[in-house]
């Protein structure tokens, strides 16, 4: 005992001392930028492409002579998809590195993390990816570039109308958030605009039988069926929606998008539709420049994250030019102020509450591959 | 005057702590993390040490416990504190710390009846079956608050948020200090001596007349009411928790922090808490290869030092001297 705490008051003094010393003066020829990323852990390829999009606008701005008469240094700290490891890198990013923003994350749960840290320093922050409607409420140094989830919703019933369906069947997964606010939105625009709702069915994820829901669906003899949940779910569904004789498409969100929907869904899946960001198969010259861009780089084409890195980056780089500093209130005024930005993954104006409005595109499964049908303005 | 070393120690670091405190507007923002970041594994590993290393009982759920009081200490302070408040006398200094104090031990107590619930029929156990029950425990816990409602107090995945920041170097290392005064307390007393022996030989115990599962259970029940105030630490240092992040691979770290510190070694266990915290910060400069470092100074010291940074003498020693 005797020892132990001698020990600790050691310790205590050794804290106290490396508290004082060690503040290393910020370089003032470059502007720095952090970036908080998930490079390693359950995420990891979540934010290995958010991190290539990002560190691509990055090196065009500097290869084009930087920002400000200053070059950019970005600087990216791993969270290694740890709960906590997020906000202490913010801390770092802000306190040591002395960065005029921060970029980052892409899950919605670290982003919730940084947030009230960047809102107490004054610095901005925003976030490629973070879908979750809670993020940017954290206050007003907080932004987002992508859609919010309800807002998906939304987008599915325009396009649902668009093709002349006026009877809708909705499947829920009540057990994700993500997937109530989608039927809830969907319904509410679907049911506005003189559509029918034949029947409302749910699950839980991790559920294998859907016979009995189809059946009471099927009787309903839907246009569509909406299934608002995630792919693993989802595929099943319509395996055994196609052995019942349910013939009319699904539609869904992007919580569709990984290759097991086609892998497992297969046949079924086919001629259905889904919401998401972006797809590289568009054939504007914009994104193609892009894709081509970050193919030579990467050597393999970007997907949705790499597109809104590339895209979060990009907003900052406009807003520090409007605002002709990197001073915290002037550069959060530059960033609410972003209209109409032309980005990869649409044009992008911010709304009052920090989202951003922005066009969905939709993706449709053909020939066991997605494939790129139309975009969809809100 | 000798009697009464520990105990002046432990005020001379609760009011050093107290002056740090006051003073933290003053250090660099990223360092105080880190040290309220040792501070937190301090009181985790230290806890875990109890149950771990000196009653000698594999406990892979430590993270459930803080978990629970970290659960507890938030609702508590998001639902009743501004309840609490004009009770208090309004929102001063002494209101808010008592608010806090209060969420702490409420996050603290059902983390130890927690450790009640599942150690009285799990303790029956022994060795592997026991980190089995510990680390089902560990997965139901967070399953459970993964599954809640994302509207109700438990937030669902995403968890809970905007849980204000009261965590300050005072609370964490008044705690630590307490955490270590009072495991280190209970295992050098004449009574204490039980949780070597079961950890020791646990038939030979219960031959000579030693109460096994009660010393187990008690060592389960004190070891998961720390964890619950670290938990509660860490909910108002974070501002946001979620069930993802007390899953079974925070329950590893404390392990890992515990072994190579030295099984029933306060002294080694903070020192181990003190090193791997910090490490984890300073190879951030290796990026991507952070982890694979770490993992191999791991390796690299448990062939060195099997026995952990410090073997657990001292507190023998004392004993000698006493």
């Amino acid at each position: 005992m005797k020892f132990s705490t001698r020990l600790l008051f050691a310790s205590t003094a050794l804290f106290a001392a490396f508290g004082v010393c060690g503040c290393k003066s910020s370089d003032d020829s470059t502007i720095n930028i952090g970036e908080v990323a998930s490079l390693s852990g359950g995420t990891a390829t979540f934010g290995q492409s958010s991190h290539n999009g990002t560190q691509m606008a990055v090196d065009e701005i500097n290869a084009a002579g930087g920002l400000l008469g200053k070059q950019i240094k970005l600087i990216t700290e791993d969270d290694q998809s740890k709960q906590g490891e997020a906000g202490t890198v913010a801390k770092k990013l802000i306190s040591r590195s002395k960065v005029s923003a921060l970029l980052g994350e892409v899950s919605s749960g670290k982003s919730l993390e940084m947030a009230p840290i960047a809102q107490t320093a004054g610095v901005p922050m925003i976030s490629p990816a973070s879908t979750n409607p809670k993020v940017t409420e954290a206050g007003d140094y907080v932004f987002r570039i992508c859609f919010i989830d309800p807002f998906q919703g939304t987008v599915m019933s325009k396009f649902a109308i668009s093709k002349g369906w006026k009877k809708v069947a909705i499947l829920t997964d009540t057990k994700q958030d993500y997937s109530v606010g989608l039927t809830q939105f969907f319904k509410k625009h679907f049911t506005e605009n003189q559509g029918t709702i034949t029947g409302e069915q749910s699950y839980g994820s991790g559920d294998k039988d859907f016979k009995a829901q189809l059946t009471a669906i099927k009787a309903g003899a839907p246009d569509a069926i909406f299934a608002s949940g995630y792919y693993n779910e989802v595929a099943l569904i319509a395996v055994q929606a196609r052995e019942l004789g349910i013939t009319v498409p699904f539609l869904g969100g992007d919580g569709w998008d990984s290759p097991s929907l086609t892998e497992v869904g297969g046949k079924a899946m086919e001629g259905c539709f889904f919401s998401n960001h972006f797809s590289n198969e568009d054939a504007s010259p914009v994104i193609q420049n892009f894709v081509k861009a970050y193919e030579a780089k990467h050597g393999a084409k970007p997907d949705a994250m790499a597109a809104l890195g590339y895209d979060s980056a990009k907003i900052l780089f406009d807003a520090m030019k409007r605002a002709g500093t990197t001073e915290g209130k002037a550069l959060r005024d530059a960033i609410a102020a972003t209209k109409d930005f032309p980005g990869i993954t649409g044009s992008i104006t911010l709304d009052e509450k920090r989202n951003a409005n922005k066009p969905a595109v939709i993706l449709t499964i053909k020939d066991g591959k997605v494939a790129y049908t139309e975009t969809i303005t809100p | 005057m000798k009697r009464y070393t520990t105990q002046i120690v432990l005020l001379v670091v609760v009011l050093l702590s107290l002056g740090i405190s006051v003073l933290s507007g003053k250090f660099d923002a990223y360092y105080m993390d880190i040290a309220l970041n040792v501070g937190i594994n301090i009181i985790l590993a230290v806890s875990l040490n109890l149950v771990n290393g000196h009653t000698g009982q594999f406990s892979l759920g430590h993270a459930a416990f803080m978990a629970v009081g970290a659960y507890g200490a938030s609702i508590f302070t998001l639902e009743m504190s501004a309840r609490l408040m004009p009770m208090l006398g309004g929102p001063g200094v002494f209101a808010t710390g008592f608010a806090f104090l209060l969420a702490l031990l409420v996050g603290g107590l059902c983390a130890a009846v927690c450790g009640w619930l599942v150690g009285m029929p799990s303790l029956r156990l022994r060795g592997d079956y026991l980190a089995i029950v510990t680390l089902g425990f560990n997965e139901i816990v967070r399953v459970i608050l993964q599954n809640t409602s994302g509207d109700g107090v438990f937030g669902g995945p995403l968890g809970l948020k905007g849980i204000p920041p009261l965590t300050t170097f005072f609370w964490v290392f008044a705690i630590a200090a307490i955490c270590v005064y009072v495991v280190g307390s209970m295992v050098s007393s004449t009574y204490g001596r039980g949780f070597p022996a079961v950890r020791d030989d646990e038939i030979a115990a219960g031959s000579m007349g030693i109460n096994t599962v009660r010393y187990k259970v008690t060592a389960f029940v004190v070891g998961s009411f720390f964890a619950g105030l670290s938990g509660g630490l860490y909910a108002h240092l974070r501002t946001t928790i979620s069930p993802e992040g007390f899953n079974f691979l925070k329950s590893f770290d404390v392990v890992v922090i515990v072994i190579l510190g030295g099984m029933g070694s306060t002294a080694g266990v903070i020192i181990a808490a003190i090193v791997l915290t910090v490490l984890n910060e300073f190879l951030r400069d290796f990026e991507q290869y952070r982890m694979l470092v770490f993992s191999i100074l791991l390796i690299v010291m448990m062939i060195v030092r099997p026995q952990g940074l410090l073997p657990s003498f001292p507190i023998l020693n004392r004993k000698k001297s006493a």
